[in-house]
C-alpha cells in the first residue's frame, strides 16, 4: 500500500515538473527531429511533450515506446539468429553467467521482464530442473532403504515436486516477441512452470511482493523512464528478493572500445540488414547502447530506486555488464 | 566521435546531403515515411566499409536463397556504381531517357490504368503487358526501394531499371521461370553491365536442367547477348506513354528480334 502512494506521489510530482517545462521552453525546445543536420525544418507535436533519446535521434517521450515496439515487432521472427551472428554466440554465456550468479534453488519464483522469447525463462527452468535432481540424488544417497513410508509419500509427491514449485513468469510488452517464445517452448517441449504475461516494465501488471527474482537481460536500455521500470522492480519484489540486470556497458579499455565501436557500427546494421533485411532496427540498436548510462550510473539509479547492496560485475572487458541489488 | 564513424564520403558534389524533416502531428507510422535522413526516402548512407561487407552478405546470402530479392537488390546497389553512372549518362544524351530523368515517372500499380489497358487491342504492348501480369501472377508492386546508392539521381536510374524488367520481360516474350529469367539477365548484362546482372547471368544457368540449357547456350542465349549489345537504351523508352503502340513495333523501334523460342508461362513449375 505504502508503495503504491508513493509511485502516485512521484508520478503527480513528474507530471507537475513536465508542465513546468512546457511553459518555459515555449515554442523552441519541443518535440525533436531527426539530429545531424543543419537545414532541419521541424513541426512540433501539439502536446509539447518532454523529448528523450532514440538512438542517436531526440523523439518524444510518447514516440520512443511506439518506435521501441515497431523495432521488435520487426525483428521477433529473427531475433535468436541475431544474437548468435552479432555476437558470435557469446550471448550464451553471458547468460549461462546470469545464472550461475543468480544459482536459483528449487521452490523460487522468478519475474523475467522484457523476456520476450524466453532466453532466461528456459535456462531458469533447466538449472532449477538439474538443482533439484542433485537434491534428489543426494537424499537418495542418504537413505539406501527407504521404508514404506518414504515410498508411498515419495509417489504422491513425484508430480508435485517437479518444475510446478518454481515458476517463471515471462513478461513483455511486446507480442511478437512472446508469440516467438512460446513457440519456442511448444517446440522445447517445456511447459510446465512457466506463464507468459504480456505488461510493460513500467506499469507491471503483477502484485506487490510477488516474486523472489526479478531478471530484465538487454531490455533495460529499451524502456522510456529507467527509474520507474526500478521501482516498480522494487515493488513487485518479495522482502529479500533479488534484482539482477544484465545491459551492454562502457567497455573501460580503450583499444577494445575502439574496436568494439567499429564493430559495431560497421557490421552489426550490415549483419541486420543481410540476415533481418532491417538496417534501421540494429542501427537503433547499437545507438541504444551508446545511450545508456555506464555502470556506475546505473548503480547509482539502482540506489536510488531503494535497493541495497548494489553491485555490478563486468562481462567481456565491460561490453555487458551484470547489476544485481537486494530489497529488504 | 561516434558519428565520424559512418561520415559517407561518397557523396557527390552537387547533392549535399539534406534532412528532410516533415512531423506529422499525428504519430508517425514508420522510419522513412514523413522524415528521411539522407538524398531520397529510403536513403541509408553506409561508408564503403560497409558498401563492402555489405556486397559480399548479400552476394552470400542471394546465392544461397535465390528468393531473397531483396539481398540481390542489395547486391546490385553496391556493387552497380560504375555502371549506373554509365546508364545515367546513356539516358541523357538520348531525348526520350533526358524527358524521363527530369519527369521521373514510376510504375506501380496506382499509377496504372488498367481497366484502359484491358480494353486495349491485342498485340499492343499495354494489352500484352497486362497478360503477361496476369499470366506469370505477378504485380509491378514487388519491387525493392533503393537504398545504399548515394546519389539521388543514380538512385533514380537503379529503380527505373528494376520496374522496367517486367516490361522488359514482355518485350522479349520471356516468362518468369528460371530459363525466361535466366535469358532477360544475360540481356540485361549486355545492355546495361550491373555486375548484378553479370553474376545472375553467370550463376543462373547452374539451376537450368540440360534441355533448358542446351536451349539456352545454342538459341536464347546469343540471341539475348546480341539483342542486348544492339537495342537501344531500354531505360531510355518513357514506355508509360506507348501502352497503344503494336508490340511489334515497339521491337522494332528497340531493334530487339523476337524469340527464337516461344516459351509459355505454363512452364513455370518446373526449372
Amino acid at each position: 500500500m505504502a508503495a503504491s502512494m508513493r509511485l502516485l506521489v512521484r508520478r503527480v510530482l513528474r507530471l507537475s515538473h513536465r508542465n513546468i517545462n512546457v511553459a518555459a521552453a515555449g515554442g523552441s525546445g519541443r518535440s525533436g527531429c531527426c539530429s545531424g543536420s543543419s537545414s532541419c525544418r521541424c513541426f512540433s507535436d501539439a502536446t509539447g511533450d518532454r523529448s528523450t533519446h532514440f538512438g542517436f535521434e531526440t523523439v518524444p517521450e510518447t514516440e520512443k515506446a511506439k518506435r521501441v515496439y515497431k523495432v521488435f515487432e520487426n525483428v521477433a521472427q529473427k531475433y535468436d539468429v541475431m544474437n548468435d551472428a552479432m555476437s558470435l554466440g557469446i550471448h550464451r554465456v553471458w547468460k549461462d553467467m546470469l545464472l550461475h550468479a543468480m544459482h536459483p534453488q528449487p521452490g523460487v519464483r522468478l519475474l523475467d521482464v522484457a523476456g520476450g522469447t524466453g532466453d532466461i525463462a528456459f535456462r531458469f527452468l533447466e538449472y532449477v530442473q538439474s538443482q533439484q535432481e542433485r537434491q534428489k540424488r543426494r537424499a537418495a544417497r542418504s537413505t539406501q532403504t527407504p521404508s514404506w513410508q518414504d515410498i508411498s509419500t515419495n509417489y504422491s509427491t513425484e508430480d508435485k515436486d517437479g518444475p510446478q514449485e518454481s515458476k517463471a513468469v515471462v513478461c513483455d510488452i511486446n507480442k511478437e516477441m512472446l508469440k516467438v517464445g512460446k513457440q519456442k517452448a511448444d517446440s522445447m517441449g517445456v511447459s510446465a512452470g512457466l506463464s507468459w504475461v504480456v505488461g510493460d516494465a513500467e506499469e507491471l501488471p503483477f502484485d506487490d511482493d510477488q516474486f523472489d527474482i526479478y531478471t530484465i537481460a538487454f531490455g533495460i536500455r529499451n524502456v522510456t523512464h529507467i527509474d520507474q521500470a526500478l521501482q516498480e522492480a522494487l515493488r513487485v519484489l518479495k522482502p529479500g528478493g533479488r534484482f539482477m540486470c544484465l545491459e551492454f556497458s562502457k567497455v573501460t579499455n580503450p583499444v577494445l572500445a575502439r574496436l568494439y565501436d567499429t564493430y559495431s557500427f560497421q557490421m552489426i546494421p550490415v549483419l541486420g540488414e543481410v540476415i533481418a533485411g532491417d538496417w534501421k532496427s540494429y542501427q537503433y540498436l547499437v545507438e541504444s547502447i551508446r545511450k545508456f548510462p555506464d555502470q556506475e550510473e546505473f548503480k547509482g539509479m539502482i540506489e536510488d530506486a531503494g535497493f541495497y547492496c548494489v553491485h555490478y560485475h563486468n562481462l567481456t572487458g565491460g561490453v555487458v555488464a551484470l547489476h544485481s541489488g537486494f530489497k529488504l | 566521435m561516434l558519428c565520424g564513424l559512418y561520415a559517407n564520403d561518397v557523396i557527390d558534389s552537387h547533392n549535399l546531403p539534406t534532412a528532410v524533416c516533415v512531423h506529422q502531428l499525428h504519430s508517425s507510422p514508420g522510419f522513412t515515411d514523413s522524415c528521411y535522413d539522407g538524398l531520397y526516402p529510403g536513403h541509408i548512407q553506409t561508408t564503403p566499409i560497409q558498401k563492402a561487407l555489405l556486397a559480399v552478405g548479400s552476394g552470400v546470402a542471394a546465392l544461397q536463397n535465390p528468393y531473397r530479392h531483396d539481398m540481390v537488390a542489395v547486391l546490385g546497389e553496391t556493387t552497380g556504381h560504375l555502371a549506373l553512372i554509365n546508364l545515367r549518362d546513356r539516358m541523357k544524351n538520348d531525348p526520350e531517357g533526358y524527358t524521363i530523368l527530369t519527369e521521373r515517372p514510376r510504375i506501380r500499380l496506382s499509377t496504372l490504368d488498367l481497366s484502359r489497358m484491358a480494353s486495349l487491342p491485342d498485340g499492343s504492348f499495354g494489352r500484352e503487358y497486362l497478360r503477361f501480369l496476369e499470366d506469370n501472377h505477378v504485380t509491378p508492386d514487388s519491387r525493392a526501394d533503393v537504398k545504399f546508392v548515394d546519389n539521388e539521381e543514380l538512385a533514380y536510374v537503379m529503380q527505373r531499371y528494376r520496374e522496367v524488367h517486367d516490361l522488359l520481360h514482355t518485350l522479349l516474350g520471356m516468362p518468369t521461370n528460371m530459363l525466361g529469367e535466366v535469358a532477360v539477365k544475360w540481356f540485361e548484362a549486355a545492355q546495361t553491365g550491373l555486375p548484378m546482372c553479370a553474376l545472375g547471368a553467370v550463376l543462373g544457368p547452374l539451376r537450368l536442367n540440360s534441355s533448358r540449357l542446351q536451349s539456352l547456350f545454342t538459341s536464347l542465349g546469343p540471341w539475348a547477348l546480341q539483342n542486348g549489345r544492339r537495342s537501344r537504351c531500354i531505360l531510355s523508352i518513357f514506355y508509360e506513354r506507348r501502352w497503344e503502340q503494336n508490340l511489334e513495333d515497339l521491337r522494332q523501334e528497340l531493334n530487339i528480334e523476337p524469340p527464337p523460342v516461344i516459351l509459355s508461362a505454363a512452364n513455370k513449375r518446373s526449372t
